[in-house]
């Protein structure tokens, strides 16, 4: 491969058998309206009518407007969507085309040219800005003969510290109390009875046959006057429940779970969404978000996808109503990782060892 | 009525000018010249779909009220009566079901922003490939740049304002992911939310950003996008009488007052018919938002749909056993989200908003280049630019493997295996077929000009050979394909002077050198009339 | 809907009408009774049963076993799942299955109505389970579509998509579209919980809630107010249409607008 001299540049170009000779502009080629004037009334027709649509769909989307009644039907707002749609797309595109195809046909097209100037000032223009702006630092003090450091250096502190008069409160005040804290708790206490979502009402443990899935609230989060969403966002939980002989109970959570019936934290301990999709053939909980598998059986340690956790088991017992509730808040933060986890859930734990009923 | 029509306007025209000096400006942007070409169009294209966008805004901001208070709604839709929602939620089912157009606005408004996103990815490929990014336009790329990541933020917030379950369960991902920032994460999300998710404030928080904050960076923005682009003139592709010291094309009065000013038009009425045809954002579907419900296809708009594909697909398990969440001296580290959500992101905006420079060190050119390139002719760009799309590509396809799974009926297990390991091959391999295919023009470029088109007809030699006649090319012809400059890797003064003194600035050099060899050291020269000479004295 | 309709004139007809006259007296009393489960077999006569078993053998033992006892690792054994389950997979097609695949498909029933009938009667006889629901139980007419809806979102959203278009589950395995599903297989399937489907027992999501969820899904058939749906399976289909529709179409006009006129 031979290295050769960049063909664009005309210094060196002139006989010089390295380099081949910009053949200059194409010769221009003039189209049928510019020779017949048969073509160029005929493109001016054109231009016209694409105009006249224009109109056209104007007047269609304002009489569409005008006389379709919405009643509240499905089948009247689609078709006054759809009327009202295309007269703005015949207005709109009618002009469009209109205005494109006059500049194609009818336009003179023959290219011109502009010659282009480095966008380097002059040598001269950059002389003559140093130079005021030298001016300008000796007459103030910030640069040249006489400087005042104090006065800058005041005056650059002052101008740091300012904006934080500014932002402190801004930035204070949008974090409400700042209590992160509040993610490690939930409002599930002891005794406190499992109900479905949305009605609320209680689960008995013979409602539950092997194979169901409930999907459960805690008792009163509906009354809830405030902070309603805020707590079904940390409490929403799925009870399970499984042949008994399918579910490997986890060390330590042996009565966590009453004859196969099994409840988990519904977030997901990836980032958060709701982990719903239970396969009750393969006992696998699915993240639609991002395709974490838990499995049920074996304590919802993770068979797939981009969580690490298990889900948090909510402990669970029947009461003597024959209702199931919980034995007390979860045992750990519930949801996706965050940088004082642990340090939450000791919280959780100690707080837990009071049976979760001082709060 | 002529006359008094020009002197009407005469005199309207003198009063403006005695009072802004209007007239130079007009004098100067009249007749400035723009080349012509479709792909100098694509940038319009998101100007024009942001315009649609304020348009079609205006409207909707009349009618949605951004509040998260629960109300309960009382409006024609059956599959709603009765059900507690945010003020949010039920102000975009009224305007949807009982505002006549309101739909049709809303549907506007989001095509349109699927649209002003798409066009601006396209528009930065096309000066991606070009080279159009190179001195003296890296700052325009800059500010681009900033526009597309502007728009990111425009549409998640816009996404997000109608408080439906299925932007609800987007913005919760959000929490998680800025929850898991290492030491002030948690902070972060009760500065975003107000207090724990979802709060009751962020609503009205993102509403405001989304109408005022960040529409009004990119007006600026592209304000100085558009200054920037008179300022330089605009680029041109290589042909005859087209240099880098001048421009080559139509006046902007009249003919691209007419195109471009129709292309509004154009855009306008092609988003409109979409908008009356196809349901956007159905968020009737989907219901008010609340924490419990999550369907399947959750999923955000595409433009944010790789940073959700990263998230499928990183292993919360490396290989089973290695933890991508890591406890450190009782803190939580969250690799499996950190990794995707924001250094991934990080990295690959960081490249391209840098790629310049990157491109800059390698040539060591320091002229300005307003002849654009033919891809071909940038082998190692092309390459890069298509590695850089497919990675790009197989993220929205992860993103979408439960769709893509459900369609042709294959495991969404099996598709995340092959995309965990195919992120690391597929763009490598793209990046070689691609550098591959360009040399391969480029042979075929010279083939072209050393021995003229086929032509198809055969002739026969006096002494029996037959062959076909090639036809030589034009000027013109020949220009277009040997008009590319020839960069040879960059040539660095040697480590040590004469004195043996070590030269400061050196491993920079070095590194330069390393990257212009990456980019340089093999390459197909253009013909020289020399070889042109000698070929046809070959075929004679 | 269009199943129903074929059903309609389907020779059968009668029958099938007589066994729903049935079926309404039977559900009315199981509507009184909070019991989740009915016995089919009542309203079934000793020749449906018969003939069911006759069915069944010919048709179903080989992977079930002749006393429908299941065949470990083939196929499970269908003492108790009761007549729902039956009418459901055999009605729409799932079984008999063809080939074994993640799940079994939905295909063109491979038996009349009233077969279908006999071998659920057969089925039921074997031990009590889930009757097929009476026609009024699942008339979309009669429920409420609002209350669908919260009920649906919760409980089944999450796999059948947000107006039940369909999904993916693991490994190959996807929660089918619902809207060709007649509302007595929908009823069916939330009572029996076939394949991954978890079960929706009558005290889960009471009768009535199941109706209105039908009710909900029905409303579906009256399409979307915005246009085309698209599949309404979300930002991914819109995705798609922006790029290749919209903005393929504004790419050609460039084109066209950059190509010079002849």
């Amino acid at each position: 491969m031979s290295t050769t001299e960049n063909p664009t540049s005309h210094e060196s170009a002139d006989n010089a058998p390295e380099s081949f000779q910009d053949p200059g502009l194409p010769y221009h080629r003039p189209r049928r309206a510019d020779v017949d004037p048969k073509a160029d009334k005929k493109a001016e027709r054109q231009v016209a009518a694409l105009f006249g649509l224009s109109i056209l769909g104007t007047i269609i989307a304002i009489v569409s407007y005008m006389t379709l009644k919405m009643d509240g039907q499905i089948e009247s707002i689609r078709f006054t969507n759809m009327a009202i749609g295309f007269g703005i797309f015949l207005a709109m595109i009618g002009i469009g085309l209109g205005a494109i195809h006059w500049a194609k046909t009818l336009m003179r097209d023959h290219e011109m040219v502009e010659e282009r100037h480095e966008l380097r000032s002059s040598d001269e223009a950059r002389e003559g800005a140093i130079q005021n702006l030298k001016d300008g630092a000796e007459d103030s003090g910030i640069g040249g003969v006489k400087r005042r450091p104090l006065l800058v250096g005041s005056l650059v502190t002052a101008m740091l510290a300012a904006p934080l008069a500014l932002l402190w409160p801004q930035i204070g005040n949008m974090g409400a109390n700042w209590n992160t804290g509040e993610f490690a708790h939930t409002m599930w206490r002891k005794g406190m009875r499992l109900t479905r979502d949305p009605e609320g009402t209680p689960i008995k443990a013979s409602d539950v046959t092997i194979g169901s899935a409930f999907h459960v609230i805690p008792e009163g989060l509906n009354d809830l006057e405030h902070g309603k969403l805020e707590e079904k966002a940390k409490a929403v939980v799925l009870l399970l429940r499984l042949d008994p002989r399918d579910l490997n109970l986890q060390p330590g959570r042996e009565d966590w779970s009453f004859d196969g019936i099994i409840a988990f934290s519904k977030i997901c301990t990836h980032v958060g969404c709701p982990v719903a999709l239970y396969e009750q053939q393969t006992h696998h909980l699915l993240c639609p978000c991002h395709q974490s598998t838990f499995d049920v059986a074996n304590g919802a340690k993770v068979v797939f996808g981009p969580a690490k956790r298990p889900l948090p088991q909510l402990p669970i017992a029947v009461d003597d109503e024959g209702y199931i509730v919980a034995q007390s808040d979860f045992h750990e933060p519930i949801g996706p990782s965050y940088w004082s986890r642990l340090k939450h859930t000791s919280d959780g734990l100690s707080s837990d060892e009071t049976d979760g009923s001082s709060h | 009525m002529g006359a008094r029509l020009d002197s009407a306007a005469a005199g309207t025209a003198n009063y403006v000018d005695e009072r802004t000096s209007i007239g130079g400006f007009f004098k100067f942007f009249a007749r400035k010249l723009f080349p012509d070409h479709w792909s100098f169009m694509l940038g319009e294209i998101a100007l024009y779909s942001f315009i649609v966008l304020l348009l079609s805004g205006v409207f909707l901001t009349a009618f949605f009220v951004p509040s998260m208070t629960e109300v309960t709604y009382d409006g024609p839709l059956a599959t709603m009566q009765g059900v507690e929602m945010s003020e949010a939620f039920a102000s975009t089912l009224h305007m949807s079901f009982e505002v006549p157009g309101g739909l049709l606005m809303r549907q506007i408004h989001h095509w349109s922003a699927l649209l002003f996103t798409a066009a601006i990815v396209t528009h930065m490929a096309r000066v991606f490939f070009t080279g159009a990014f190179r001195k003296p336009r890296e700052l325009n790329w800059l500010v681009g740049f900033t526009l597309m990541i502007l728009s990111l933020a425009a549409g998640f917030s816009g996404y997000s304002l109608p408080d439906d379950v299925l932007s609800g369960n987007g913005l919760r991902i959000i929490e998680g992911v800025t929850r898991s920032i290492p030491i002030v994460g948690e902070y972060i999300s009760y500065w975003i939310f107000g207090g724990q998710f979802p709060g009751e404030i962020l609503i009205p928080r993102l509403f405001t950003m989304h109408i005022l904050l960040v529409p009004g960076l990119i007006l600026v923005l592209v304000a100085l996008h558009l200054f920037l682009v008179f300022l330089h003139k605009h680029t041109q592709y290589p042909g005859g009488g087209r240099t880098h010291k001048n421009v080559v094309g139509l006046p902007l009065f009249p003919v691209y007052t007419a195109k471009a000013g129709g292309f509004f038009f154009v855009v306008f009425g092609i988003v409109a018919l979409v908008a009356a045809l196809f349901t956007i954002n159905p968020v009737w579907n989907y219901g008010p938002y609340d924490p419990s419900p999550v369907s399947a296809g959750t999923q955000p708009d595409w433009y944010i749909l790789f940073v959700d594909g990263a998230l499928r697909l990183m292993p919360g398990w490396l290989f089973d056993v290695i933890p991508m969440e890591w406890e450190l001296w009782g803190y939580t580290l969250s690799l499996n989200l950190l990794i995707p959500a924001l250094i991934m992101p990080g990295l690959f905006f960081g490249f391209v908003a840098l790629y310049p420079w990157i491109e800059s060190w390698a040539t060591g050119d320091r002229g300005e280049k307003h002849v654009l390139d033919r891809p071909r002719n940038a082998p190692v760009r092309t390459g890069i630019g298509v590695a850089l799309i497919t990675f790009y590509v197989i993220l929205v396809m992860e993103g979408s493997n439960d769709i893509i799974a459900n369609l042709f009926h294959l495991s969404l297990n099996d598709l995340t295996k092959f995309f965990r390991i195919g992120i690391f091959v597929i763009p490598a391999l793209a990046f070689w077929i691609t550098r591959r295919i360009c040399f391969g023009l480029q042979r075929k470029d010279r083939e072209l000009v050393l021995h003229g088109k086929e032509t198809g007809r055969i002739v026969r030699h006096e002494h029996g050979e037959y062959v076909e006649v090639h036809e030589p090319l034009t000027d013109q012809e020949r220009w277009m394909l040997v008009s590319y400059e020839d960069i040879a890797p960059l040539e660095i003064e040697p480590e040590y002077n004469d004195r043996g003194v070590r030269r400061k600035g050196y491993r920079w050099d070095r590194f330069k050198q390393r990257l212009s060899r990456i980019y340089f050291e093999k390459r197909i020269s253009p013909v020289t009339p020399e070889e042109l000479a000698e070929a046809q004295h070959a075929h004679h | 809907m269009n199943a129903l309709a074929r059903h309609r004139y389907h020779r059968a007809a009668p029958v099938v009408l007589v066994l729903l006259l049935l079926a309404i007296i039977a559900g009315v009393a199981a509507a009184v009774s909070t019991a989740s489960s009915a016995d089919a077999a009542t309203t079934a006569t000793a020749d449906d049963v018969t003939q069911g078993q006759k069915l069944f053998a010919a048709n179903c033992a080989s992977c079930h076993g002749l006393d429908a006892q299941g065949t470990t690792g083939v196929a499970p054994s269908l003492v108790g799942v009761g007549a729902a389950a039956v009418d459901f997979q055999v009605g729409t097609g799932r079984m008999p299955m063809q080939a074994s695949g993640p799940q079994a498909i939905a295909k063109r029933p491979q038996f009349t109505q009233d077969q279908i009938n006999q071998l659920a009667a057969y089925v039921a006889s074997l031990g009590a389970g889930p009757a097929i629901p009476t026609a009024e139980q699942v008339d979309p007419a009669l429920g409420d579509p609002a209350k669908g809806m919260e009920l649906f979102r919760t409980n089944c959203a999450m796999c059948h998509g947000s107006i039940g278009g369909g999904g993916a589950l693991t490994q190959g395995k996807y929660a089918p579209n619902l809207w060709e599903t007649t509302p007595t297989h929908i009823f069916e399937a939330m009572l029996t919980g076939p394949q991954s489907m978890p079960v929706f027992n009558n005290a889960n999501i009471d009768p009535e809630g199941k109706r209105d969820i039908i009710a909900y899904l029905k409303a579906q058939d009256q399409g979307s107010p915005g246009g085309l749906r698209l599949g309404s399976i979300g930002p991914v289909a819109e995705g798609m249409w922006g790029w290749l529709v919209a903005l393929g179409l504004i790419i050609a006009s460039t084109v066209w607008i950059g190509a010079r006129s002849s």
